[in-house]
């Protein structure tokens, strides 16, 4: 007889098993994909992280995920205006993929279609035994959108993956193939009207010589439960610039693993974190410098506000044939409330003797000599607060190139402002 | 236009008090020159003008037009009119210099319940203002000293101060760090803006400054008091002979 002392499972924990047991008919996929289906959910039986997990040390899970909210089939959303002037949008709504518009020179295919006939099953693995997001959606999964972008497309105008959510639980996918020197700008949407439970993973095989600008923009709303995970592969002379950009949810983890796999493939990530609040919000990110001469650069700055919580952990890993790899990593975080925290974890595993890589954390306040100039300027201390607080994230979005790009992040971080300056 | 009057002034976290009972009276349209040895409390006394915090005052009065402006933050100083150039202008990442032109007129045009500025306005005054000082209007574009040499961000001081128009300014060490091809293009700039209604506090080390903004009166300043006042001659004065005989007749 087993005598392990198991712990009682949470509610969230017996709502995710019991609700797969009540999704489980209607959900698309032939044998393969059930097959999946049925290993992750023993994989979520296993109970949800605690901070003894060390990938989840900072983002306690059992505890956090205090409920689940049941699916809900009443509830239906409505796309929303496209971040970027001239983008294909394609929507998920509460979970379905709505319809296909043609894209020249990208195959679009809706998951449901590939969950069906199961060509997505061989994806639907985890990463490790602490991954809990990649099983959550591979049990639930209902649809999203597959994108194949032919070699040497250069797409015209921005395409964007919009799920939105309007209460339950959404769960959907987004592989994409991008084929050799093709060039693209997708941006990933992922907002709402509920309090939702989302799960939303992303598996990018970036093929040579190819350049992507990937946009992360997350703007649940204050009650939602937001799981993101962001893999991406990278062939030789591959470059990926990924800038992610939560300003919402109650409890956000967005995950981010990337393989500098080619030799010089180059990989910039770009941060911005504006939390505020209860919020608890984590943004774990792995590269694996797997080649010689890859570059990567990450730069992160978070606002805390009100009793919000922050995470980013940042592992860099270089393996011994990655010779020549140079990677910097910086984590900044200014903080405007005395509840409000935020945790920064770097941390590098050099293999490789010829390298140059480097990672830096701060945590400050506004500086009161910058308060000061501004002031003396005329400017009164809450404005003048403001425009330091705004300058400092906008620092890292004025670092994109598009320009269309920059100036709708600005009105995001306007906006957010507005409403929580 | 300016009065201070027995003003005794602390370092507010360590309590050691730089200003020790200083009296200066500044009358409508004078430039005067405040000269010292290092450590005499000049550049703590712009600060203080402008009103920046990690500075108390302790005891004594400073009347701006006839009104105390000890109760006034740093933001309503400069919207009544007083002006700082700092002797190191601050770099600020992420602000472009125009915007914050931009924000830091129309913060004073709505103190005073003037309208804003309109933006073609706005872009008239700053060409004109940067044509004077041979400012490239590409480096406005730029985040607010940022990468600025000394003597753009000097330049940077002065047309701030030449658009803003302020009654009162308080020019500290602006000779400071400037070859002479810079300090004439500086100078310039400062003395197109004296008026009769407009007076100037210049604060400097060297005598070299007060050749090219040739002040109505000098006041030397040693440890936290002006212990001798007199016309421009007294700047010709310490540049021949130093400090020391004025120090040692005010002992």
């Amino acid at each position: 007889m087993n005598m392990h002392a198991k712990p009682q499972r949470t509610h969230a924990e017996t709502a995710l098993i019991d609700g797969f047991v009540e999704r489980f008919s209607d959900l698309p996929g032939n044998e393969a994909v059930i097959r999946r289906r049925d290993d992750a959910v023993e994989r979520l039986k296993a109970g949800l992280p605690t901070r003894r997990v060390e990938a989840w040390h900072y983002t306690d899970l059992r505890r956090l995920l205090a409920t689940v909210p049941a699916y809900d089939p009443t509830a239906s959303a409505r796309p929303l205006p496209a971040l970027l002037q001239g983008s294909t949008v394609l929507p998920v709504l509460n979970g379905v993929a709505a319809h296909a518009p043609r894209i020249e020179g990208v195959s679009v295919v809706g998951l449901e279609q590939k969950l069906a006939d199961g060509s997505i099953a061989p994806a639907m693995t985890s990463r490790d035994a602490a991954d809990v997001i990649a099983p959550l959606n591979a049990a639930f999964v209902t649809d999203g959108w597959f994108l194949d972008i032919a070699d040497g497309a250069a797409v015209d105008g921005p395409i964007e993956l919009q799920n939105v959510q309007a209460g339950g639980q959404v769960h959907v996918r987004f592989p994409v193939r991008v084929g050799a020197g093709a060039r693209a700008t997708i941006v990933e949407r992922q907002s709402g009207s509920g309090d939702a439970l989302v799960s939303s993973v992303s598996h990018m095989t970036v093929g040579e010589g190819a350049d992507i600008t990937w946009v992360i923009l997350q703007e649940q709303p204050v009650g939602a439960t937001h799981f993101g995970q962001f893999n991406a592969v990278l062939a030789k002379d591959a470059k990926l610039t990924l800038f992610v950009m939560n300003t919402g949810g109650k409890l956000v983890r967005q995950e981010i693993k990337v393989d500098a796999k080619g030799e010089g493939a180059v990989f910039n990530l770009r941060g911005v974190n504006l939390l505020n609040g209860d919020s608890h919000t984590d943004v774990t990110m792995v590269l694996d410098h797997s080649a010689p001469n890859t570059t990567s650069s990450e730069i992160i700055r978070n606002v805390v506000t009100g009793r919000a919580r922050g995470v980013f952990q940042g592992q860099i890993r270089v393996d011994r044939l990655a010779q020549k790899t140079d990677a910097k990593m910086a984590c900044n975080t200014l903080l405007l409330s005395d509840e409000g925290e935020f945790s920064a974890k770097p941390e590098l595993e050099i293999f490789a003797d010829d390298v140059a890589c480097g990672h830096g954390a701060t945590v400050t306040e506004i500086d009161r000599s910058h308060l000061f100039y501004l002031m003396a300027r005329g400017v009164p201390e809450k404005q003048a607060r403001g425009l330091l607080v705004r300058a400092f994230v906008a620092e890292v979005i004025e670092g994109l190139e598009d320009e269309a790009l920059v100036a709708a992040l600005e009105a995001k971080l306007e906006a957010w402002f507005a409403r929580n300056g | 236009m300016l009065e201070i009057r027995n003003l005794h002034a602390r370092i507010a976290e360590t309590g050691t008090e730089i200003i020790r009972g200083l009296d200066l009276t500044v009358r409508d349209g004078e430039v005067a020159a405040i000269m010292g040895p290092n450590g005499s409390g000049k550049s703590t006394l712009s600060y203080i003008l402008a009103g920046r915090d990690d500075y108390e005052v302790t005891e004594g009065e400073i009347l701006f037009n006839g009104q105390s402006i000890l109760g006034m933050d740093p933001a309503e100083r400069a919207a009544s009119g007083i002006f700082l150039a700092f002797q190191y202008p601050l770099e600020i990442p992420g602000v472009a210099t125009m915007e914050f032109l931009k924000v830091a007129l129309n913060a004073q045009r709505k103190a005073r319940g003037e309208p804003e500025l309109k933006i073609p306005d706005l872009l008239r005054k700053v060409k004109e203002a940067a044509g004077r000082l041979n400012m490239d209007m590409a480096m406005l574009k730029r985040p607010l000293n940022v990468g600025f040499s000394g003597g753009e961000k000097k330049r940077a001081e002065i047309l701030q101060m030449s658009l803003l128009e302020p009654k009162l300014c308080v020019l500290d060490e602006t000779d400071s760090g400037l070859d002479i091809d810079a300090l004439k293009v500086v100078a310039d700039g400062v003395n197109a803006l004296r008026a009769p209604d407009r007076s100037m506090v210049v604060i400097t080390h060297y005598q070299r400054l007060l050749d090219y903004i040739v002040p109505d009166t000098v006041h030397v300043l040693y440890k936290g008091r002006v212990i001798k006042s007199g016309d421009k001659s007294l700047a010709l004065d310490l540049e021949q002979n130093g400090y020391a005989d004025i120090i040692g007749e005010a002992a």
